[in-house]
């Protein structure tokens, strides 16, 4: 098959689901099977979003420039992070299991510190963004970096290339799919991350959804979780793109099956 | 027998020891000398310390006693290194695996490049400079992995099972490729491999280790003709000298 069918196949295929779903929706929801104010029908939930256009067209733009900012940081820390834990077995002993700790703290619960930290608004945002989405670049990077061939560490080190040397022309590239597969997963968790910190800070997406709730407007609460999902999947298919441009020549995950 | 006009250097090792992390003796005080510009095969089972003595001759570890000597003891880099596997960074098209060496030596980028040209020349590579190594066949891979060591013009090429993983046509058309450069540049080689056949083809004398401690268990010169082409796989002579090889290492 050419490169165009296959295009063609990887959209098509995920849309004959959406397309099934959204009819059965509609048709449970009319006929009354399920009720409106739990799931509304999806043509309630379109006119909510036209309805509402303005609000959450602004709510959504807050809402990508937190997740987007709050994700470059991630992106930036994370691979930063991730070099200095490489750098030495006693420095990865020693702090490694605090970014494993990080991971762990569950973050509706660290989003009210935020507040207390950065105020309201959208730097308690990014900062919920980015405590989201920092760990997987982290994680993925240092085992890329890590797990660099030997014997192209043992010719680097025949030649006399220096650690900086080695960092930048082996080990970085070395790491890119997995660092690649970090940012993938840590894409749709700094909007997640972003949607909680709006929840508590106010504003974007998520300050609609907790607007909405008290109102009882459930079609707007999903109106508004559909944007923030499609953000996600903006990001996802940015990250896509950005590793099929750098991987497709070499790498065997961006080549054809 | 060394090559013409020999540029290689003289390798010496004097009660050469070292022990892996788990107190196992892998080389136990092991004698040899390489002449300038010979070309040694490395013979042994599994396990018997070839591939160590290499990387320790390349520098890369060191003995736990004893010593190696160069001589001449000159400049760095004079050391290449050919893997069991091509090993090419794979982000790097085949003119820029072959320069690496020289890039990570500070060559100005006009001149590794030309170098570069003129070793895949010598392997019959011009034609795939552009191309990616998930582009090209095994044996290509190990073609570039072949040219990015002779890019420094080394005078101690060193190779650890090179051929290994390729099929027999392949690894025949790079068995005469690798004696002609080596009969045209004059460097020492030492060769590690498993293969009777081909450590008998390819080299000028060759040495079987013992299943441990790396003790010389034979120590011969091959008396075959210089010229090695394939007339020479059907040569009696080369049969004797593979059954004398073999007969060492099933001892």
């Amino acid at each position: 098959m050419n490169s165009d069918g296959r295009m063609k196949k990887a959209f098509l295929a995920p849309l004959i689901p959406l397309v099934l779903l959204t009819l059965s929706a509609e048709f449970l929801v009319r006929q009354g099977f399920v009720r409106a104010y739990l799931v509304p029908a999806p043509s309630a939930v379109l006119r909510a979003m036209i309805d509402s256009r303005a609000e959450l067209l602004q709510a959504l733009f807050a809402t990508s420039i937190g997740s987007l900012a709050g994700f470059v940081m991630s992106a930036l820390t994370g691979i930063a992070i991730a070099v200095l834990l490489s750098s030495s077995r006693v420095i990865q002993r020693a702090f490694y299991p605090y970014a494993i700790f990080f991971q762990t703290v569950p973050l509706i619960a660290v989003a009210p510190l935020l507040v207390i930290w950065f105020g309201f608004g959208i730097q308690t945002v990014i900062a919920s963004a980015f405590v989201a989405s920092v760990f997987p670049v982290i994680a993925n990077t240092l085992s890329g970096i890590l797990s660099t061939d030997p014997p192209l560490r043992d010719l680097f080190k025949l030649y006399g290339a220096s650690r900086l040397v080695t960092l930048f022309k082996l080990r970085l590239p070395a790491a890119l799919p997995q660092l690649f597969t970090g940012l993938r997963v840590s894409a749709g968790l700094a909007v997640i991350g972003a949607i909680v910190g709006e929840f508590i800070a106010g504003g974007g997406l998520g300050s609609v959804v907790e607007t909405a709730r008290t109102q009882q407007r459930i079609d707007k609460v999903f109106a508004a979780v559909l944007l923030a999902s499609l953000l996600g999947l903006a990001l996802f298919g940015l990250i896509n793109l950005l590793s099929h441009l750098t991987l497709r020549r070499w790498h065997a995950s961006e080549q054809p099956q | 027998m060394t090559s013409a006009g020999a540029r290689g250097v003289e390798v010496q090792l004097d009660q050469v020891r070292r022990v892996f992390d788990n107190n196992r003796v892998v080389i136990a005080g092991m004698d040899l000398r390489i002449d300038a510009g010979e070309f040694l095969a490395v013979l042994g089972p599994s396990g018997c310390g070839k591939s160590t003595l290499l990387r320790m001759i390349a520098g890369l570890a060191g003995p736990d006693s004893g010593q190696i000597r160069m001589q001449p003891n000159g400049q760095r880099f004079e050391t290449a290194f050919v893997f069991q596997d091509a090993h090419l960074l794979p982000w790097r098209n085949v003119l820029a695996n072959a320069a690496l060496p020289l890039e990570l030596m500070g060559e100005a980028k006009t001149k590794r490049n030309e170098k570069a040209r003129a070793a895949l020349h010598q392997v019959g590579l011009l034609d795939a400079l552009d191309r990616y190594p998930a582009e090209l066949s095994g044996g290509m891979r190990m073609r570039v992995s072949l040219a990015r060591a002779l890019v420094t013009e080394p005078r101690l090429l060193l190779l650890d099972e090179p051929f290994a993983a390729l099929d027999e046509i392949t690894r025949f058309h790079l068995d005469v490729q690798l004696r002609e450069l080596w009969q045209r540049r004059g460097m020492t080689v030492i060769f590690v491999t498993h293969s009777v056949s081909e450590a008998a083809f390819l080299a000028n004398r060759a040495v079987v280790l013992a299943r441990s401690g790396g003790a010389i268990k034979l120590d011969r010169r091959l008396e075959l003709p210089a010229v090695r082409n394939i007339e020479l796989r059907s040569d009696p002579g080369l049969g004797q000298e593979m059954r004398l090889l073999l007969g060492a290492i099933e001892e």
